[in-house]
């Protein structure tokens, strides 16, 4: 699978999810449970995915300089710093650390 | 051309733009992220436009970046499986939106957690309208011209990890997460996938371990642990403003 494949095949998925509402009728996702697991979905990838780039070396673990980027970045978030600023300083504090040991 | 605009209207009208605003700013970081991952500028832009639903775009690249192109398949599988929520976003606003094909189509392509979050906040039909459409708008414009400039920043730079770029795609998805992070329910499910990814990443390939922790949601979600009684909201999970 080349990038361009991986590229469009994934966008094309996304587009015809978010098209979805508009065709069918709304019936058909009303029960709860299907919209409770589709927003949990939302939190548990996003979480997994912060964990896997957090943690992950390939296919092992390593602590490094990441583990407190992402923790100051958690501090800013819960201090309501926008994000464009927590991500610069996430990138900082890996930058810093990494330059110093 | 049109009729005077109620104050709810022009109320939705500087939210939007607001949220569009603030929003289209972080397009930097995807496309340098993006081209960090492996893809060329071309590929970056061709997400923004088309797949045009953050959430996904960052899941396709953090996943290709920690598994490259063989864990295509998985980065694909996590975009689709992020991109569910804008399902519930679309049934939530195509009564708002109203018929005619090419109006649904466009509108289709502008739902996401922003222009929804916007729409339903708003106490009128009228306002939610102008709301979405000026949201989603903004956000389109703005997200693919940073996303380009993002996309050249990274591509001049080369070595990710000496930036600390690698952390900040961490910080990114902790971004999109945390406005979602109000309900014991989500915390718990947040804690564990977290949980099952980090345990699974040294025992399977690049990218299954991220859809493994998926069905944490699944379970949790099926048997509602922790969970209210009652019809959740298919809102976003924030207020607009905190992404």
């Amino acid at each position: 699978m080349n990038a361009w494949n991986i590229v469009i095949l994934a966008a094309v998925i996304c587009v015809a999810l978010k098209t979805v509402g508009y065709i069918v009728p709304e019936r058909a996702f009303s029960h709860p449970t299907v919209a409770r697991i589709a927003s949990l979905l939302t939190v548990a990838l996003l979480s997994a995915l912060i964990a896997v780039q957090t943690f992950g070396a390939g296919q092992s673990i390593q602590i490094d300089a990441r583990l407190p980027a992402v923790l100051v970045a958690g501090v800013l978030y819960a201090l309501k710093v926008p994000f464009v600023v927590v991500v610069i300083a996430a990138a900082a504090v890996a930058a810093l650390i990494r330059a110093v040991t | 051309m049109m009729t005077e605009r109620t104050p709810a209207e022009t109320a939705a009208l500087r939210n939007g733009l607001a949220v569009g605003l603030a929003t289209a700013v972080y397009g930097v970081s995807f496309g340098a992220l993006a081209t960090l991952s492996g893809l060329d500028v071309w590929q970056t832009c061709f997400l923004s436009l088309v797949m045009f639903t953050g959430g996904s775009q960052f899941a396709l690249i953090g996943v290709l970046a920690s598994g490259g192109l063989a864990a295509g398949p998985a980065a694909i599988t996590s975009a689709a499986l992020l991109g569910t929520r804008n399902v519930f976003y679309s049934i939530r606003m195509a009564p708002i939106v109203g018929p005619g094909f090419f109006k649904r189509a466009a509108a289709a392509q502008l739902t996401i957690d922003e222009s929804t979050a916007v729409a339903i906040a708003q106490p009128t039909l009228a306002a939610q309208r102008m709301g979405f459409w000026v949201t989603g708008i903004a956000i389109y414009l703005g997200w693919n011209l940073t996303t380009l400039i993002g996309a050249l920043i990274g591509d001049l730079i080369g070595d990710v990890s000496a930036y600390g770029l690698d952390a900040a795609a961490a910080a990114a998805f902790l971004g999109l997460l945390w406005p979602r992070l109000k309900e014991r329910q989500t915390q718990a499910v947040a804690v564990a996938a977290a949980l099952v990814a980090t345990l699974l990443t040294p025992v399977l390939v690049p990218g299954l371990p991220v859809l493994v922790a998926a069905g944490v949601a699944i379970v949790v979600g099926g048997f509602n642990i922790l969970g209210r009684k009652g019809t959740p909201d298919a809102a976003p999970g924030g207020n607009a403003e905190a992404t």
